[in-house]
């Protein structure tokens, strides 16, 4: 057993998460079963979430001891509904052109404000009803569920359409087994354009 | 010595056979013959146009001999592999074609040629953004990337949107916003179904209709259909509840009146709470996003930096009318 596939540390926890979860297509044979290619699966998605940087937009910064660190109990719910933000700050001199919350979960730049979405299986405020497709076809093509809105900065869709189906797929099924929050994140603020018409 | 020639002849084997697969890198190679060309490809014109910030469209569709489309289902048409079809985008000159192929293993091509000095070339796969075009309102013209071609030609049954027994119908909505008339030799259902390149079409689909109680009914619900239903219909999940804008040959207001009607949206405005109050365009989440061009509320999502004033005025028209002309058809 190599180090980056530590399976056997907490195959109970998947397996009773990977049970509960829906499956990622309902028409794929033997969909629901435990396989160990799944929980493999899982596994690779957990690596990746916590060595690409998803926790540093997702979760909510406090104090830690040595510091800001992110709020694990709060791990990938987005920017949180009782921090409200509604208006964009004043615009820093040059060369600065990006500012964020002390929770490094609400992003001020040109494009507006942004606040990391709530990537937890929660179904009403989290990724709960998505299909793998829908997680997939949002990462590959920047646009919300693959063909509503564009996504903002700075989520790094740039680098992030480059992951391979299977690691979209393993980051998938890991953000299925997180704990979900009920935490309801804003729509993004664009500069000079009201929600209301 | 062996290994490293074999490897070698093997790249470029593997080199010409990527390069015999990637799209021309100009439009004159694509198939599509100049006016007066020989007539292999068929033109035609969708009754039911998507609003595209008033650019003028022409299509064309073109089969390999001796094959056909498959329509016994009227409403998800099955093309060949080696189907193509083009639409020329034009404010004044042509400013963009688009291709769609059916490639040989069944899957799918969606590319763009943007036209400068009388030549149309091939357009990255991220699209032009803001391309400096005069006659384009504001002076700016987006060509799509081809994920967004994906985003609006993979959301419904078939990616092939404009040619199905509605859109094709001999049976044509007169107040339909923005339709342009067949050309001369552009063909309909009937055309088509005649020259053999239609088959299996159930013959009462070749009278194609929605089904509607007025004529401000039926023409607004062909226009959601057009420009909405590639992305809410039966099939999708982008909404929670089901939000159901397309129509088929034989279906009509009932289906997208439940679906909107007094439905709460998910997604609100500011004195908007429900998908479509009757009587109240104002308070309807529908119209009021169609007016929108925020780019968070904005429907459709992409391919418009306007919003469409025609198809307001005939969707607000239609949000208002009286019950009895907007709900369900009275048969005789
Ligand atoms: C540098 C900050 C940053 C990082 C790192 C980051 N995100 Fe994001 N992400 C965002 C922001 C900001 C948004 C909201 C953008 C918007 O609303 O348009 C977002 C949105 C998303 C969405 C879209 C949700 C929707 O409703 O459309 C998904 C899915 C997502 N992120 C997943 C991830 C995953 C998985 C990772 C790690 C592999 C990750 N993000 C890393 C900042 C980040
Ligand atoms: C905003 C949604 C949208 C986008 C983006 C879009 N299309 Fe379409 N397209 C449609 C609709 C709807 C029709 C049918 C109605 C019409 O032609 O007016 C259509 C028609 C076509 C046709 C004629 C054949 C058919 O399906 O009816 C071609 C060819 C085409 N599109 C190619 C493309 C290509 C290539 C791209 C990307 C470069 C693209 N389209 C992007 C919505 C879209
Ligand atoms: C390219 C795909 C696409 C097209 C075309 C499109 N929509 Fe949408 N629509 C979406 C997506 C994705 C959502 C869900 C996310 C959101 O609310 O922004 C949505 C949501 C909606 C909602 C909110 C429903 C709810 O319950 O929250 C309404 C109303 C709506 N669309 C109306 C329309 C109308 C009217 C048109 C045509 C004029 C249209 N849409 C065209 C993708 C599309």
């Amino acid at each position: 057993m190599t180090d980056s596939h530590p399976i056997g540390r907490c195959l109970v926890a998947l397996a009773l998460a990977l049970m509960a979860a829906p499956a990622v297509a309902d028409d794929e044979p033997g969909a629901n079963e435990l396989t160990v290619a799944m929980l493999k699966s899982v596994e690779r998605g957990r690596y990746i979430v916590t060595t690409s940087g998803c926790n540093d937009c997702h979760t909510p910064f406090h104090d830690g001891p040595a510091g800001p660190e992110p709020d694990m109990s709060r791990m990938l719910s987005g920017h949180p509904e009782s921090l409200s933000v509604s208006e964009a700050p004043t615009a820093p001199p040059a060369p600065w052109g990006m500012m964020a919350t002390y929770t490094s979960t609400a992003w001020a730049g040109p494009w507006g404000v942004s606040f990391t979405a709530n990537l937890t299986p929660d179904e009403d405020t989290g990724l709960g009803k998505w299909t793998f497709a829908e997680f997939r076809d949002t990462i590959r093509s920047g646009r919300h569920l693959g063909r509503g809105r564009l996504i903002l900065p700075p989520m790094p869709i740039a680098m992030y359409k480059n992951f391979t189906d299977e690691d979209l797929e393993a980051i998938y099924r890991y953000l299925r087994t997180i704990p979900p929050v009920r935490n309801r994140v804003p729509d993004p603020l664009i500069p000079g354009e009201p929600l209301a018409d | 010595m062996a290994a490293p020639l074999t490897i070698l002849s093997l790249c470029c084997l593997l080199l010409s056979a990527a390069a015999a697969d990637e799209a021309p890198a100009s439009l004159r190679d694509t198939g599509l013959p100049a006016a007066g060309g020989r007539l292999i490809v068929v033109g035609f014109a969708p009754q039911y146009p998507l609003w595209s910030d008033g650019a003028t469209k022409r299509r064309w569709l073109y089969l390999p001999p001796g094959t056909a489309i498959d329509a016994s289902d009227p409403d998800a048409w099955v093309f060949p592999p080696g189907t193509k079809l083009w639409k020329e985008f034009a404010h004044g000159d042509p400013v963009e074609t688009r291709l769609i192929e059916r490639l040989a293993d069944g899957s799918w091509r969606y590319v763009a040629y943007a036209w400068e000095d009388g030549e149309a070339r091939l357009a990255p796969a991220a699209g032009l953004r803001g391309w400096p075009v005069a006659a384009a309102p504001g002076g700016r013209y987006d060509v799509p990337s081809q994920d967004d071609c994906r985003a609006c030609h993979e959301g419904a049954a078939v990616p092939v949107l404009g040619l199905s027994a509605l859109q094709l119908s001999p049976l044509r909505d007169s107040l339909a916003p923005h339709a342009e008339l067949p050309g001369p030799g552009d063909l309909d259902l009937v055309g088509l179904v005649g020259r053999g390149l239609v088959v299996n079409l159930p013959t009462a689909a070749l009278g194609a209709r929605i089904d509607a109680a007025s004529a401000t009914s039926r023409a607004a619900l062909g226009y959601l259909h057009a420009n909405c239903g590639h992305c809410h219909n039966e099939r999708s999940s982008v909404t929670d509840r089901p939000l159901v804008l397309a129509q088929g040959a034989r279906t009509g207001a009932q289906r997208v009146l439940e679906t909107l009607d007094g439905v709460p949206s998910e997604f609100r405005l500011p004195g908007a709470g429900l998908r479509l109050v009757p009587g109240n365009p104002d308070a309807s989440v529908l119209i009021r996003r169609m007016r929108s061009r925020h780019p968070v509320a904005q429907m459709p999502p992409l391919g418009t930096r306007q919003a469409d004033q025609a198809g307001l005025a005939l969707l607000e028209a239609w949000v208002s009318l009286d019950p009895d002309y907007r709900e369900v058809a009275h048969h005789d």
